[in-house]
């Protein structure tokens, strides 16, 4: 199991004829991905590494019944691809531009919510669930098959953590980056609640930053909600504490969103924060055999598990995951 | 980015928010000159982009035109938490009844913008908002519908009693929101927004941030930008599209992605060096792009080994390490040069990186420890007399 994107995800990606839209379409058609189809206005009929171009996302959609849009167009026009994707009728966006005004963004996500249209970013690198399906930017390369989720609001520190699990031989079910803007789409929280629903993911890899307190509000609900063992890391130990919003911005955080802050959220609710990303291996491999130890009996049997007549516990780490039969709809 | 004060007050004149006269001049001519034309007291304001210029001795009072002078030959040319005060602003100074604070910022968490407003205003608003948080009223605006006249009226309500005041201090607020959107703002505030003998509100300080974000569509804005009161690095590093922040280390580092760079840091820290600097060279790379990186860096002297850590995703490796070969052509850069690349395109970038017999190292510890080492052996032979 993965989360958000499986095999079944049918994607287009929006600016497919410019640099990093071409390059990345074939990238994700590497990986396996399903890209069906690409949007330029003006290119439609063309073919870009053998993916037919549209001139808008509705024609798009009519044609190839894709359920994902992937953005790589620039700042300027972004906020209309994600506006157009989603009247299109796609249930999944993400965007992969950078440079979003955020003020835009509270529009969008507001309008988005009413439409029940899930966004990953802006300024997203995307995600990748292991051997299913990869949408975005994330190398391919880094990623393997295994037990642990990982969530980030960065790109590159999200390749670097990955990576370091992969050296140390522990795979992954689905790695994202929610996107490292003010006003994102999805947050750290709502991703928590797909890792602790998917039955493939034992444990969760969490990759904050300095800045705001959604890690501090992530601390919260897993400290509440979450059976599943989480490792943190957080970026921005030693940065200069520089970039001040006037009083406001000191009023509306209440003096937090420093490092040290969100390591002691996180700490304070049982999660470990690694000092360097290939610490995040170490940490993970303790956590997982814990469980083990701790959980001999059945692991919580959440409801969809029992009805499939499965539990959690039963498909080991190492164990290769036998074909679900479930046929949950996103 | 910032504006300074002067800037503010004139985007808030032209929406109609009442601000006293007042003019920005560089030299002490000037500022005398502004005084007399407007024969009465003046404020003499220092325009930096740091906060707690009052406490800093950057804002003061005139009551004559020969106070004008000695206070502008003070404040002109000082120096405020480090940045030069090239620019004065002269402005009508007024009689102060009360003093509130009005402020909108972006609020990631509630995903809207907030309007925040407290009755006890003035330079201790932060103290005020710590200590006695029931004091300040917020508002989540819905972005989508905007702000409502009877909701800028509500929250005047929480300012003043008196009606015509809240009547005058819902404008205020309603205009303030218009200017918050208009100019693409991250944040928009007054503090203090005051109140006259004569019953008048006035805004007498103006702050506005702009998300950078928006400075594509905003010309009129971004041509605000003055360059004179920021750092030149960090001028060159915008030009060239990179994010750079000028630190006190030795060890200059060059990384794609800003959580990547700030990790990176981190971990020079972590194993005992220094950063020289934060440098993150952004997304969809360029050769030019680090070529632009390494020129900014080997300028600072301090600079004794240069740590280059890329994890290529939209980012290409190959033309990362064409930019530093096209560097070593170039700039003949004589610090030692410690690499790590790897993800997209990585072995391309290899091959490239032989031309100029550097070798990738194999993980992120291990290239931070290696620009360690032979940032404090340079460090080691430069102090030695020979």
């Amino acid at each position: 199991m993965s989360i958000l994107i499986d095999k079944r995800t049918r994607v287009i990606v929006q600016g497919i004829t410019g640099r990093d839209g071409s390059f990345h379409a074939r990238q994700m058609k590497d990986y396996g991905t399903e890209v069906v189809g690409g949007v330029t206005p003006g290119k439609g009929g063309t073919k870009v590494h053998g993916i037919p171009v549209f001139n808008s996302m509705t024609e798009a959609i009519e044609k190839t019944r894709a359920n994902t849009s992937v953005i790589y167009v620039p700042p300027a026009f972004a906020v209309d691809a994600i506006y157009e994707a989603a009247d299109a009728g796609v249930s999944l966006i993400v965007c992969i531009t950078e440079g979003v005004p955020a003020n835009e963004m509270l529009k969008v996500y507001d309008y988005l919510k009413k439409k029940g249209v899930r966004l990953i970013g802006p300024n997203s690198p995307g995600l990748i669930s292991t051997e299913k399906s990869k949408v975005g930017i994330m190398p391919g390369s880094v990623v393997r098959k295994g037990p642990v989720g990982v969530v980030s609001r960065s790109g590159t520190l999200t390749y670097e953590a990955i990576w370091a699990l992969t050296c140390a031989g522990i795979g992954q079910t689905t790695c994202l980056g929610i996107g490292g803007d003010q006003i994102i789409g999805t947050s750290f929280i709502d991703i928590l609640e797909m890792f602790e629903a998917d039955k493939a993911t034992k444990a969760v890899v969490m990759i904050g930053e300095i800045g705001g307190t959604d890690e501090e509000e992530a601390a919260k609900f897993i400290k509440r909600k979450m059976t599943k063992p989480v490792v943190g890391f957080i970026a921005g130990r030693m940065a200069p504490p520089g970039k001040r919003m006037g009083h406001a911005g000191a009023i509306i955080s209440g003096g937090s969103g420093t490092a040290a802050d969100k390591i002691k959220a996180l700490n304070s609710a049982g999660i470990p924060v690694a000092a360097s990303p290939t610490e995040i291996p170490e940490l993970i491999r303790g956590k997982l055999a814990k469980r083990k130890a701790v959980a001999p009996k059945k692991t919580r049997v959440s409801s969809r598990a029992k009805a499939t007549g499965k539990t959690a516990s039963k498909t080991g780490p190492k164990a290769k995951v036998k074909k679900s039969t479930s046929r949950k709809k996103r | 980015m910032k504006i300074h004060e002067y800037q503010a007050k004139e985007i808030f004149a032209a929406a109609g928010i009442p601000v006293p006269r007042g003019e920005a001049v560089c030299n002490v001519a000037e500022a005398v000159a502004v005084a007399e034309s407007y024969g009465r007291p003046v404020m003499i304001k220092a325009q930096v982009h740091v906060g707690g210029r009052g406490k800093a001795g950057g804002v003061q009072y005139a009551e004559n035109v020969e106070a004008v002078r000695v206070w502008a030959q003070k404040i002109l040319g000082m120096e405020i938490k480090g940045l030069r005060v090239n620019k004065v602003l002269i402005t009508e100074a007024a009689d102060i009844v009360s003093e509130t604070y009005v402020g909108i910022i972006i609020d990631r968490a509630t995903k809207a913008p907030v309007i925040m407003v407290s009755a006890a205003g003035g330079v201790d608003i932060e103290e005020v908002a710590a200590r006695t948080p029931e004091k300040i009223h917020k508002l989540a605006v819905d972005p989508s519908v905007g702000l409502k006249m009877y909701q800028a009226r509500d929250l005047a309500f929480r300012l003043y009693r008196d009606i015509k005041q809240v009547r005058q201090a819902a404008d205020i607020i309603m205009k303030l929101y218009e200017v918050y959107w208009k100019v693409d703002a991250s944040l928009a505030e007054i503090n203090p927004m005051i109140t006259t003998p004569d019953s008048k509100v006035v805004a007498i300080d103006a702050k506005i941030n702009i998300d950078d974000n928006g400075l594509f569509r905003q010309k009129e804005i971004a041509a605000l930008r003055d360059l004179d009161a920021e750092d030149p690095a960090e001028v060159d590093a915008r030009e060239g599209d990179l994010s750079f922040v000028n630190l006190s280390g030795n060890i200059g580092c060059i990384v794609n992605g800003a959580g990547l760079a700030m990790a990176t840091m981190d971990l020079v820290k972590h194993y005992g060096g220094d950063p020289a600097n934060f440098l993150d060279i952004g997304g969809s790379s360029n050769p030019q792009k680090v070529l632009t990186a390494m020129r900014i860096i080997l300028r600072n002297p301090n600079v004794r080994a240069i740590l280059i850590n890329i994890f290529g995703g939209i980012t290409r490796c190959d033309d990362v390490a064409t930019g530093i070969v096209m560097a070593y052509e170039e700039l003949g850069p004589e610090v030692p040069i410690v690499v790590r690349l790897t993800g997209t395109n990585e072995a391309q970038a290899i091959k490239i990186l032989k031309k100029v017999n550097l070798e990738s190292a194999e993980t992120l510890d291990s290239v931070v420890k290696k620009a360690i080492e032979l940032a404090d052996q340079d460090s080691a032979s430069a102090g030695r007399i020979t």
